[in-house]
């Protein structure tokens, strides 16, 4: 199982520059955890001190945000695309 | 000279160097501009503001840029009307409309906020600039970048009104329609812009650009002859003008251009896209994001960048937030044009028709003075009001022919 990951510029330090990275994992939660065995710490950026996804990040599987899906619950499958964008852009 | 210390994160205070960067390392959250107070109020008086040409420009020490301003030289200043007629239909007393419908070049506001991104991104170096728009930001990046001579890239959601492609074209930028919504052309443009070394004012250029809507609040304090007013209503799509013209009446009254903030903020949006209003009436500190579906498509924002602030800026501010269908959106644009003579886009509608509803709700009372903002022009969106105003009476060449068809 392969889910491609596209990583937001603040967190490219942690994937040695790498913009685009493969994990895997049955849903969003799975994802963060093997994020972070493959690059250790990002996690902490990506949740907040009781593990949830920090309120400024917006996450997307295959360009649909998870809150209109099952939020870190929202199942993946091989070939999944997700997207981690920093929720500060934008708007009047 | 230079005011500006650097950038901070509001959340987590962590500052930054000046550089085109938008989102905190740490905590992402957004960086804003960190400036030397004490350093502006030793140069800012009312006299030397008053001295200056009547543009945005003229509050040039708030603004986050080094050098001297180089675009939007005649944005701003806009007028603030007295509004009788308006005052009348709607039973208040002192009502003025703060009219960015007239703004220089592109007849909205976003020229405020273009005129500083540009700036300051010729500052950083840039010789390309980008934007996700709903229209209004589309026209005025298209135009003044076109005076700047940058390359301009300008992406929009595929169903925007006519006359907003017509007015991003003319100025020759590459205008990509994206497939699908607002928030999915900025989700797009937020990882083009990981790829791109370009200015894109609304995301890493967001800090500095987001600044110039302080000016819309600098000017209705100054036109108001340096007071703040009781009641401001203003139009929220990503949430950002409404936090910056509550920073900006903040940092006049800091420097003691003002006597003091008794304003009380109210936030508009349109029923078919309206997440700050919800938050706000559900007293709730997490902005749901909600599938757009409104007319008012230059609010048309599902998933508000600075929701959470513009929440914040509504009950620090004591005020209050409202929605409006569509249907009361075009009854408001109708009536704003038949009073005032201001003919407003969509938006305009949106914070008219709530201004309505909050009188009459009682929220907002009717002796004290009352703002309505008006941040875009009704000619860029014909469409929403073209079927709802009747037709011209058609009659030939002849005096028998008018008196059969038209006369009193």
């Amino acid at each position: 199982m392969s889910i491609t990951v596209r990583v937001p510029t603040p967190l490219q330090k942690l994937t040695q520059n790498q913009g685009e990275v493969k994990v895997s994992g049955a849903n969003i939660k799975e994802l963060i955890e093997d994020l972070e065995k493959k690059f250790p710490g990002i996690k902490g950026r990506i949740c907040d001190e009781k593990g949830k996804v920090r309120r400024f990040i917006n996450i997307y599987v295959n360009e649909e945000d998870i809150r209109f899906l099952q939020m870190d619950d929202t199942p993946l499958k091989d070939g999944d695309e997700v997207s981690i964008i920093p929720a500060i852009a934008g708007g009047r | 000279m230079s005011y500006v210390k650097g950038l901070k994160c509001r959340e987590c205070e962590r500052v930054y160097p000046k550089e085109p960067l938008y989102v905190c390392e740490y905590c992402f959250g957004p960086l804003e501009v960190d400036y030397d107070y004490e350093k502006i109020k030793k140069k800012l008086t009312k006299k030397e503001i008053e001295s200056r040409p009547k543009n945005l420009w003229r509050y040039r020490e708030l603004m986050p840029i080094d050098g001297e301003p180089t675009d939007g030289l005649n944005s701003g200043f806009t007028p603030l009307i007295r509004a009788r007629n308006l005052e009348e239909a709607l039973g208040v007393k002192e009502l003025y409309i703060k009219d960015d419908s007239v703004n220089h070049p592109t007849l909205s506001f976003k020229d405020r906020v273009v005129a500083v991104a540009l700036s300051k991104a010729k500052e950083f170096g840039f010789n390309t600039v980008a934007c996700a728009s709903t229209g209004n930001l589309a026209n005025s990046v298209a135009a003044q970048a076109a005076v700047a001579n940058l390359k301009r890239y300008i992406f929009i959601p595929a169903d925007l009104e006519m006359g907003k492609v017509v007015g991003a074209l003319i100025y020759n930028p590459v205008l990509v329609a994206v497939e699908g919504n607002y928030d999915q052309v900025n989700r797009l443009c937020a990882e083009i812009a990981t790829k791109y070394k370009w200015a894109f004012v609304n995301i890493n250029i967001r800090p500095y650009y987001a600044e110039g809507s302080k000016t819309y609040g600098y000017e209705i304090a100054e036109q108001l002859g340096w007071k703040a007013p009781r009641h401001i209503i203003v139009p929220c799509a990503g949430g950002s003008l409404i936090t910056k013209i509550w920073k900006g009446l903040k940092e006049f009254y800091k420097l003691q251009l003002i006597d003091k903030v008794d304003t009380k903020i109210y936030a508009a949006q349109a029923t078919g896209c309206a997440p700050i209003v919800t938050a706000v009436k559900e007293n709730s500190d997490i902005i749901k994001p909600v599938k757009p579906d409104t007319i008012a498509k230059s609010l048309a924002i599902g998933n508000p960048a600075d929701g959470v602030y513009a929440v914040g800026t509504v009950k620090e501010s004591g005020g209050w937030a409202e929605d409006v269908s569509d249907d009361e959106i075009v009854e408001a644009m109708k009536l704003l044009a038949q009073t005032e003579g201001i003919f407003t886009e969509t938006a305009g509608g949106v914070t008219v028709g709530v201004t309505k509803k909050l009188i009459e709700q009682g929220r907002i009372p009717k002796d004290e003075s009352i703002i309505i903002s008006i941040t875009g022009n009704g000619l860029k969106t014909q469409e929403a009001v073209a079927e709802k105003i009747g037709k011209p009476i058609k009659i030939k060449s002849n005096i028998a022919s008018f008196e059969e068809n038209v006369k009193e």
